[in-house]
């Protein structure tokens, strides 16, 4: 703002910023080193146990070996294809319920406890039902996966969309719209961001759900692998497919933010 | 046929679990081709009811709106209300785009009020990019676009700072005057009232009832609002509106 009189003071400014910018990467570069150094020294001088604890080195030779067969991509690859559909019919069905819901005021007020139990109720609970209504298949996993991301969409949604400022929707009477322009024209690019942090939220939570449904019914996917390498003491597995899962989270929760930020 | 629109003996009230409010009683009134209607009133007095009365989105309990069945009605609200996430020339066509006439025609009509209006070159810009004037502007061109003969402002006005208010008021009286339509405008601004309109309803507190209906004659040529102000006739109507206004509080 006072360029030649701030010229030195700004330049401190930056260096100060620049400094603590690199001080924070370095921290957390270090923690990751610290963090995985510990483990592999104390499993490579027996101070813990590599057979319970696995470790980084196991892990790495593990990963080698199950990219060579080619088996790896096979259990990701599910669970990706289960959190992505499960995250889709979400996203679908709770913009289209959230819409019945807003079109209807009565069926939305009848239904509102119901929403509210359900929401509140641990989706965890439901699974072994899912697998004797269902079946040890697919099916359960991606059932389960939609109850725990569901409710919390559905009622996200239409809160955004009953508070959409009431002036608009006058607006759009006044040029003569009805109901349905003021869904398309107000309601629903009104609620563009809302759609956008509840799908951000609901990749994680369908990850979550998908993991819960491979632990009880199924014979593939990085949840699979975990509950069975653990059966059978083959930990390398189950910290790999850990993991695997923490880059698979992050890695969906940032395709999401890069894809939408532009338009947010 | 020398009316557009006559409203006779209109009642109307609110409904609330709390109890009823009336709001409107007994109001008859009538607009003629390129008559500008002036309504004030204190607040409460159902002014911009009877706007919503006329347009349709009420129903009146009792009486009679009888609308010239060729006239179309546009409605201008307090607010622009310019949608965020459309370029100004999206939000100018959303009326026509809701009605399906987003015609090559109309298209025409639009780049001429555009460049009239002097906003040609903020199609592509966001509302958030235009001044209030300039927002106030898009809203009437996208009330226009459907070419309606009777206008509706609800405190049209308002949402603008003083120095704006009367350059945008001067505009937008010289274009519905120079496009010949019919308008009635609520507010709650006595001289805004009497610089734009060529009769004032009063309105008295609710159940708004009328009170009077003054009609305004300007010893001056080629009226404005701007001009209008300095008439030597500006201050007795002051006067005489305020000293209504003032007994109904």
């Amino acid at each position: 703002m006072y360029p030649n009189n701030a010229n030195l003071t700004q330049e401190e400014f930056i260096a100060y910023h620049k400094k603590k910018k690199v001080m924070i990467t370095f921290y957390r570069i270090l923690i990751f080193i610290v963090f995985f150094g510990i483990w592999e020294l104390t499993t490579q001088f027996k101070i813990i146990d590599s057979f319970i604890f696995s470790s980084p080195s196991r892990i790495i030779r593990t990963f080698i070996s199950m990219t060579g067969d080619g088996s790896i991509f096979y259990h990701v690859g599910i669970t990706l294809a289960e959190t992505i559909v499960s995250f889709l019919l979400v996203l679908i069905l709770g913009i289209l319920i959230a819409v019945v819901l807003w079109w209807n005021s009565s069926i939305a007020s009848v239904i509102e406890p119901y929403l509210v139990v359900l929401n509140s109720l641990p989706k965890t609970a439901l699974a072994p039902i899912l697998i004797v209504w269902l079946g040890n298949n697919v099916k359960t996993i991606i059932v389960c996966a939609i109850s725990l991301a569901i409710f919390t969409t559905i009622i996200n949604l239409y809160t955004s969309f009953i508070n959409v400022e009431e002036d608009k929707i006058l607006l759009i009477k006044t040029l003569g719209g009805n109901k349905k322009d003021i869904l398309m024209k107000v309601i629903l690019p009104s609620s563009f961001s809302a759609i956008v942090s509840s799908m951000k939220v609901n990749i994680g939570l369908c990850l979550v759900g998908v993991i819960i449904g491979e632990f009880l019914a199924a014979n593939a996917g990085l949840g699979y692998l975990i509950i069975y390498g653990s059966q059978v003491f083959k930990l390398d597995w189950v910290m790999m497919s850990i993991i695997i899962l923490c880059f698979l989270a992050t890695g969906l929760y940032k395709l999401i933010d890069i894809i939408f930020r532009k338009y947010v | 046929m020398d009316q557009l629109l006559k409203i006779t003996e209109i009642d109307f009230s609110y409904h609330t679990l709390s109890g009823e409010t009336k709001a409107l009683n007994s109001i008859t009134f009538d607009v003629k081709p390129n008559e500008f209607v002036g309504i004030i009133g204190p607040s409460g007095s159902g002014k911009s009811t009877i706007l919503s009365l006329i347009f349709g989105l009420l129903t009146p309990e009792a009486g009679e709106i009888w609308l010239n069945n060729q006239t179309s009605i546009g409605y201008m609200l307090q607010k622009d209300h310019l949608l965020e996430w459309r370029t100004i020339y999206k939000n100018i066509t959303l009326g026509l785009e809701i009605n399906k006439q987003l015609t090559a025609e109309k298209k025409e009509l639009i780049e001429q009020m555009l460049s009239d209006y002097g906003l040609s070159g903020f199609k592509e810009a966001k509302p958030s990019q235009l001044s209030g004037g300039m927002r106030q502007r898009a809203a009437l061109i996208r009330t226009l676009a459907l070419q309606p003969e009777l206008l509706l402002l609800d405190e049209p006005f308002s949402a603008l700072d003083y120095q704006t208010r009367l350059s945008v008021a001067d505009d937008i009286f010289s274009i519905l005057k120079k496009e010949g339509k019919s308008a009635i405008m609520v507010t709650h601004d006595i001289s805004e009232a009497i610089s734009f309109c060529d009769r004032v309803l009063i309105l008295s507190k609710r159940p708004g009832t009328i009170k009077n209906i003054v009609p305004i004659v300007l010893s001056i040529d080629n009226k404005t609002p701007l001009a209008a102000r300095t008439a030597p006739e500006f201050r007795e109507y002051f006067n005489l509106l305020w000293g209504e206004l003032s007994v109904s509080e």
